[in-house]
């Protein structure tokens, strides 16, 4: 107690300006006996700054002295296929934290982070694009969650030449998708005490594709009437977001509007390197940061270690939720948004020059 | 009579028998003055033949000549440019205006008396949305209107309301089809004082217009199975990288990003990104990157100054577009043009005809305002293309006459007034 007491007391002592972010404690989370044992957690690096980032989180945890083990995975951007022994791991332990994996750009190669969420069905995507104190953007209140449909829609990889310079591509919309990410962001809206839904769509052009959509949306919305829910055009959505994001609460999107609305709403709240995020599927989860999880950075970001490590750290604190550890989880976010609010140590992206090191070191000076 | 008379006079002849003009030009040759004294002759009556000739082909055999003449479409439209630059000297170029419905007939007032004022020479030709359906053009669009435009080659539209209902295309639809208008240029600009939360914002985008995802070919292929088609063509892609790198090279703009998701969607976007790679070799002083649209998303929101010229293709247009006209102030304020081949350019205000301000002179007339200034740049007619622009931007700055959109009190007719006591 007198331990715990004289700290606290040196850190209000050592910067008596900044104002001191009171821990909060789940104090009633009452876990079931042997809830402690350590959980594996696959891990996959990634490319580029995928393994300065998940290093970061590695020493943060360790740090922390939180149950989780992880299961470290090599898987680089430009293979053909995730091997099939990280797929039987995620599948073992339900739970994988990853960097980010580079699709090169027309090379033939499809997507592997598309591949790893249809091969173990993870259909939802989640973002959380929310104002830090401390963190001066040009918009204030915002906080808004977008819920994407991960697995179909446009990025569905069916494409193919009709003619020489003829190409087509197809989009793909069904009712059982659409109606799970409607169910799961109203039931999401729900456990989170969230006030309203808008579903974003383009359906005055695409009437049938994303009608389907809306369709299923409305269907879901009948069920929770405490929720209000609305509809919004994506390109009104975008216009709306720049001057008043304070309108939107949780929107349901599908895959190829979500990336961009997510990317808009990461952007006017600080950035992607700052917001967290998950997928999650019936069965198995992943996180990773939370927009733009292709975007592995450039080779100058790479060289100097100025990675952002706050995405990750911070989704690795909801993957901490996830895994029933909620004491372990408020104590990071606590530290992360602490470190964040002094404003001191700030990679380049939020308008800092420190390197990923030193952010993880002060995150972990903050630890309490 | 000496030569020059001669020629005229069979030229007038040649008017108003509407015969082709070619006959009058073979006589020309036939005469023996030296060949140096008539090369000038000959090729200003040759530009006035041909520019008469496309005319009245046109006529004759229809729209379906703009398909046929569609692959000269460059050639062409650089007479016709020469054509009128001859001619806007003396008499006044025509266009085709479309007021449109609600707020539209107010501000296209707005704009003719701006014109009127800075001495532009132009001779409009107002079409309305007519009332019924045209069986000529399956919309409310009478086929004159569209034979208008073809043969003015530039037009102002105000904003159209689409009457709800079906066995009709779309007004926008309709004029894009017919028109064959692919590129959709959207120049972004903070206005100074009117204040945004984005101050240095200075860009420009250029959407292809005629395919992608919006080729409206989707069907259900079992019950609750949807499937929508995006087709991406070299041909339309081409089009459009090379006006944007053509606008980029005329405007003294210094970078062309080309916008695409081509790590996912890699033979389409691909595709299209091979055409802007293709373009862009063949203007090397101009800077030229890719970017992944959900990056482009997030800078543009971060930074919006990294920008210079966006092209892309037609759904991530439509969003970017739509985005930027809201970091600089929402769509009240975007000008826009539609370009078609054969150099036609449809400017038009994309807001909506806003009926419930309608008639009631509380209407801002800017995005019409500044998208006839586009025209008018388009029409290189850019000294006064300037002065309009300047006297929009000053009234606007000093904030004393100013729209209801945009925080002020002032009445339409006022505001039109500030800005030609301006020029």
């Amino acid at each position: 107690m007198a331990r715990r007491s004289a700290s606290i007391l040196s850190r209000l002592l050592a910067n008596p300006s900044s104002p001191f972010i009171a821990p909060s404690r789940s104090i009633t989370y009452m876990p079931r006996p042997g809830d402690g044992a350590p959980r594996t957690v696959t891990l996959i690096p990634g490319d580029g700054i995928g393994p300065l980032v998940t290093g970061a989180v590695e020493q943060v945890m360790e740090a922390m002295h939180a149950p989780v083990h992880f299961e470290r995975y090599e898987v680089r951007g430009n293979m053909r296929r995730v091997p099939e022994e990280v797929i039987e791991s995620v599948k073992r332990n339900k739970v994988c934290l990853k960097g980010g994996l580079a699709t090169p750009v027309g090379g033939g190669v499809s997507s592997l982070n598309m591949q790893l969420r249809k091969e173990l069905d993870i259909f939802a995507s989640l973002v959380n694009c929310i104002n830090f104190p401390g963190l001066a953007t040009r918009h204030e209140n915002v906080d808004i969650v977008v819920i994407r449909e991960n697995t179909e829609g446009e990025y569905s990889g069916l494409e193919h030449e009709v003619v020489p310079g003829v190409v087509e591509s197809l989009k793909v919309i069904t009712k059982f998708c659409s109606e799970r990410i409607a169910r799961y962001a109203f039931e999401y809206a729900y456990l989170n005490n969230r006030k309203k839904v808008t579903a974003v769509h383009k359906a005055n052009i695409m009437k049938l594709a994303d009608g389907l959509f809306l369709e299923s949306c409305r269907e879901v919305a009948k069920h929770y009437s405490g929720i209000t829910y609305n509809e919004i055009i994506v390109d009104n959505c975008c216009m709306q977001l720049v001057a008043k994001p304070e309108q939107f609460d949780v929107m349901v999107t599908p895959n190829l509007y979500g990336n961009l609305i997510a990317n808009t709403a990461a952007g006017i709240a600080g950035g992607t390197g700052v917001m967290p995020g998950g997928n999650v599927g019936a069965e198995h989860a992943i996180f990773e940061q939370g927009a733009s999880a292709g975007n592995v950075g450039n080779d100058k970001i790479v060289e100097q270690k100025k990675a952002n490590p706050v995405a990750l750290l911070l989704s690795s604190a909801m993957m901490l939720r996830h895994l029933r550890f909620p004491t372990f989880a408020d104590r990071l976010e606590t530290a992360v948004k602490q470190v964040i609010q002094e404003g001191k140590c700030r990679t380049k992206d939020v308008g800092g020059d420190c390197t990923t090191q030193e952010v993880v070191d002060a995150v972990i000076a903050a630890l309490e | 009579m000496d030569l020059t008379g001669r020629f005229h006079n069979l030229f007038i002849s040649g008017l108003v028998s509407g015969e082709s003009i070619n006959v009058n030009l073979f006589q020309v040759q036939r005469s023996k003055k030296s060949p140096l004294c008539l090369f000038p002759l000959c090729v200003l009556l040759r530009l006035e033949a041909i520019t008469m000739a496309a005319f009245l082909a046109r006529r004759l055999i229809g729209n379906r000549s703009s398909q046929i003449l569609g692959t000269s479409s460059s050639s062409s439209g650089a007479f016709i440019s020469v054509a009128r630059a001859f001619s806007s000297s003396t008499t006044p170029i025509k266009a085709t205006l479309f007021p449109g419905d609600g707020i539209g007939p107010e501000i296209a007032e707005s704009v003719k008396q701006v014109f009127t004022a800075a001495d532009v020479a132009i001779d409009w030709d107002e079409h309305f949305v007519g009332t019924e359906v045209d069986p000529r053009t399956n919309s409310f669009l009478t086929w004159e209107s569209l034979q208008s435009v073809l043969k003015h080659k530039v037009g102002l539209k105000g904003p159209m309301a689409t009457p709800i209902g079906k066995g009709h295309r779309s007004l926008n639809l309709t004029l894009r089809k017919e028109l064959n208008l692919y590129a959709n240029v959207r120049p972004c600009y903070s206005l100074p004082g009117y204040k945004t939360r984005y101050d240095d914002v200075d860009l420009i985008t250029i959407r292809e217009n005629t395919e992608g995802e919006y080729s409206g070919l989707e069907h259900q292929v079992v019950k609750g199975v949807v499937e929508s088609i995006k087709i991406i063509t070299r041909k339309a892609s081409m089009r459009v990288a090379e006006y944007a790198f053509l606008y980029a090279k005329t405007h003294g703009r210094k970078k062309v990003s080309a916008i695409h998701k081509a790590n996912i969607m890699q033979k389409t976007d691909g595709l299209f990104l091979q055409c802007c790679d293709e373009v862009a070799r063949k203007y090397p002083d101009i800077e030229y990157e890719k970017v992944v649209i959900d990056n482009c998303c997030m800078m543009l929101v971060k930074n919006p100054a990294l920008f210079d010229v966006l092209v892309m293709p037609n759904l991530y247009g439509d969003i970017i577009s739509d985005l930027c006209a809201g970091l600089v102030g929402g769509l009240g304020l975007t000008p826009s043009c539609n370009i078609g081949e054969d150099g036609i350019a449809l400017a038009e205000a994309v807001h909506g005809s806003a009926p419930d301000i309608a008639g009631k002179n509380l209407a801002n007339p800017t995005a019409l305002l500044l998208s006839g200034v586009m025209m008018l740049r388009h029409l290189k007619l850019n000294k006064q293309a300037e002065q309009i622009h300047s006297a929009i931007i000053n009234t606007i700055a000093e904030g004393k006459y100013r729209t209801a959109d945009l925080g002020g009190t002032s009445t339409t007719t006022d505001f039109t007034k500030a800005i030609c006591d301006h020029l």
